[in-house]
């Protein structure tokens, strides 16, 4: 396990540039999530970290180490891929042992046994070692591709939206087993996800990549409750932040400078009211929650209610705000990082 | 078949199998008769092979195959009687037609002069083909489409178009008549189907395996020979077949530019006729002989054929 650090890191492909000038350090034994949309640069950071794509401009190191230079091979770090995961001729037990037999590293028989066994043991997947890569479910594939990136201690393992390709029951799942493994090895892990549940329960840090840029990083709590801007804030939280502009319902107590106010549930106070400031439009019943549609003038608000509101669809309501975030005209939340 | 049997829309019904069945059963019967008719001719006496009507039933004879394998000297009665006794049923076949056994035909160096041409041309094609369709659906080739399609366009006329010019240099460089030489030539002419075949089939595995087993440790040397190879085997199976079969049946150039020591089977067989009369069950043998291996190769790799490309352990 080791500290990665990359630093003024440029790619471009072609006319477009994937990576703007990124500066990232994942401190040994930390699990750093980075969220962000397709075409964000997630996955090329990955990919640069482990050798695949080699930067313009810019340095990693691995472990105090300039790797800049270094093929894939001689990196020592160990990556699991959202799909295509397994070498499809080879059994669950000859994936695991591949990385171990590779010439770089010329271990004996006995102890890549043991260690494919423990590794197996560790992922659940002991009972199927046997079987071909191609005759398992999806879940058990990608519970062998990380144990395939666990069979040996990189310095870092990368993992590219590895749950994505799961349903909804197994990827809760494998959420927890994931950071579970994470914590019990005490490994350095850079996770790439669109999954905002994944980044939130999974994540020591959580960095929010835009455009090759990586426009803040901080703790889950600090990305949520202290966004920079309004593009972080609709990262996280569900349903998304409200973005609202000023004057739309009472905000007695805002900033000069603020322009758009964001409102997420806790922020918003929702009563019956005569003559109020918006109309229930719809309510989405999720059980143990409902999502409530105001509208409010020509904008809609979206909130959870509980489950026993008594509002209905077409009650007016008052909304008030309870310490909502406020963001200037450029989108920057006032008294965030400047 | 049961009558609740649910009726789906994917799975054939019974009426179109059978069809289906009897086209396929009709299409085998034309296909195989003549070859049925040449191993049958293979076993027929010279008198019965140009029987008319044309004998369905017959006693069945080697001297075909003897023939093929030996030549044979016309001698007189008297010279004949005063041989000793025939030790071999060859031996006796011939003198019955008034010939002795002078010694063995061409036939046998003719035929490994084939498998040494048909098998050494395909490895080296496929070899070559797989290096290069490998190099051309995973690097940036400079005119990567120009050079592909370079390649392709020497398939565009038939071979045997440049037979002069080919014959004229391989007289200068002394290639002629030369196993080295009909092996260059084979390959040239299936180098291009095999890039383009195997190019198709390299370009289905995904690179992420590679990739994967370069972070795992491995070369792209070494990466392309356990990762690659392995789910290509189908491909490299279905693109030596291919060759195999052109360069095995080749007939132009092996009578072009071979004659004597590199001489091919294709070439050969046809003399059988002449040399002693019109030998049909020689030249049946010396056919049936010549179909062998290319049986036996495409029964072995039918599996492969038909495994199938495992793209299971993906989930797309």
């Amino acid at each position: 396990m080791a500290e990665v650090t990359l630093r003024g890191v440029v790619k471009r492909f072609k006319d477009n540039v994937a990576i703007k000038g990124l500066d990232l350090t994942i401190a040994d034994g930390e699990f750093v999530v980075l969220l962000g949309p397709t075409g964000a640069g997630k996955t090329t950071t990955l990919r640069l970290i482990a050798g695949l794509e080699r930067p313009e401009q810019g340095s990693i190191s691995i472990g105090g180490e300039e790797v800049g230079g270094l093929p894939p091979s001689a990196r020592d770090v160990a990556f699991v891929f959202q799909q295509y995961s397994l070498y499809p001729h080879l059994s669950v037990y000859e994936n695991l042992a591949f990385p171990l037999r590779s010439p770089a590293r010329r271990m004996d028989k006995l102890e890549i046994d043991r260690r494919v066994r423990d590794t197996a043991r560790a992922v659940r997947i002991d009972h199927k070692l046997g079987n071909r890569a191609t005759r398992l479910s999806g879940g058990e594939m990608q519970r062998v591709a990380i144990g395939r990136a666990m069979v040996r201690q990189p310095a870092i393992y990368l993992m590219d939206e590895p749950l994505s390709s799961l349903d909804a029951k197994l990827r809760a799942e494998m959420r927890l087993e994931l950071k579970r493994i994470q914590q019990d090895l005490g490994a350095t892990l850079l996770y790439v996800t669109h999954d905002q549940i994944e980044a939130m329960t999974m994540a020591d840090r959580i960095g929010i990549l835009k455009d090759g840029e990586l426009v803040q990083i901080g703790t889950p709590r600090e990305i949520y409750t202290a966004p920079r801007n309004t593009h972080v804030a609709t990262r996280l939280g569900q349903p998304a932040i409200n973005l609202l502009p000023r004057g739309l319902i009472p905000d007695a107590d805002a900033a000069v400078a603020a322009q758009t106010i964001g409102a997420r549930t806790e922020h918003l106070v929702i009563a019956k009211a005569t003559n109020g400031d918006g109309v229930v439009d719809w309510i989405e019943h999720l059980g143990d929650q409902n999502h409530l549609h105001v509208r409010v003038g020509e904008r809609k608000i979206i909130t959870l209610a509980p489950p026993d509101s008594p509002l209905a669809a077409g009650d007016q309501v008052a909304i008030r705000y309870k310490d909502p975030l406020y963001f200037d005209a450029n989108g920057d939340r006032l008294g965030g990082t400047p | 078949m049961s009558l609740t049997t649910a009726h789906s829309v994917v799975v054939p019904s019974t009426t179109s199998k059978r069809i289906a069945a009897v086209l396929i059963i009709a299409y085998a019967l034309i296909s195989i008769v003549p070859l049925l008719w040449i191993f049958a001719t293979s076993f027929k006496t010279p008198p019965d092979s140009i029987a008319y009507p044309p004998k369905i039933l017959f006693q069945p004879s080697t001297e075909g195959y003897c023939n093929l394998f030996t030549t044979r000297t016309r001698q007189t009665a008297e010279y004949i009687a005063s041989l000793p006794p025939a030790t071999s049923f060859c031996d006796e076949v011939t003198r019955k037609r008034n010939m002795v056994i002078a010694g063995p035909s061409n036939f046998l160096p003719r035929f490994v002069n084939s498998l040494i041409i048909a098998f050494g041309s395909t490895f080296c094609a496929v070899f070559l083909g797989t290096l290069a369709a490998y190099g051309f659906s995973r690097f940036k080739v400079p005119l990567a489409d120009d050079l592909l399609f370079f390649i392709l366009s020497t398939r565009m006329m038939p071979p045997i178009a440049v037979a002069i010019p080919i014959y004229l240099m391989y007289r200068e460089l002394g290639l002629s008549d030369s196993a080295l030489g009909m092996i260059l030539l084979y390959t040239a002419v299936n180098v291009s189907l095999a890039v383009w075949l195997l190019k198709g089939f390299i370009d289905e595995i995904p690179r992420e395996y590679e990739e994967a087993a370069m972070i795992d440790g491995y070369t792209r040397l070494q990466a392309f020979w356990k990762v690659v190879l392995p789910q290509a085997t189908t491909g490299i199976a279905a693109t030596a077949i291919f060759c195999l079969i052109f360069a095995w049946n080749e007939y132009a150039f092996a009578a072009l530019l071979t004659s004597g020591t590199a001489q091919t089977a294709p070439p050969f067989i046809p003399t059988i006729i002449g040399e002693g009369g019109q030998d049909w069950p020689a030249v049946a043998a010396g056919t049936t002989i010549f179909l062998v291996p290319i049986l036996v190769f495409t029964i072995l790799l039918r599996k492969q054929l038909l495994r199938g490309i495992t793209f299971g352990a993906v989930r797309k």
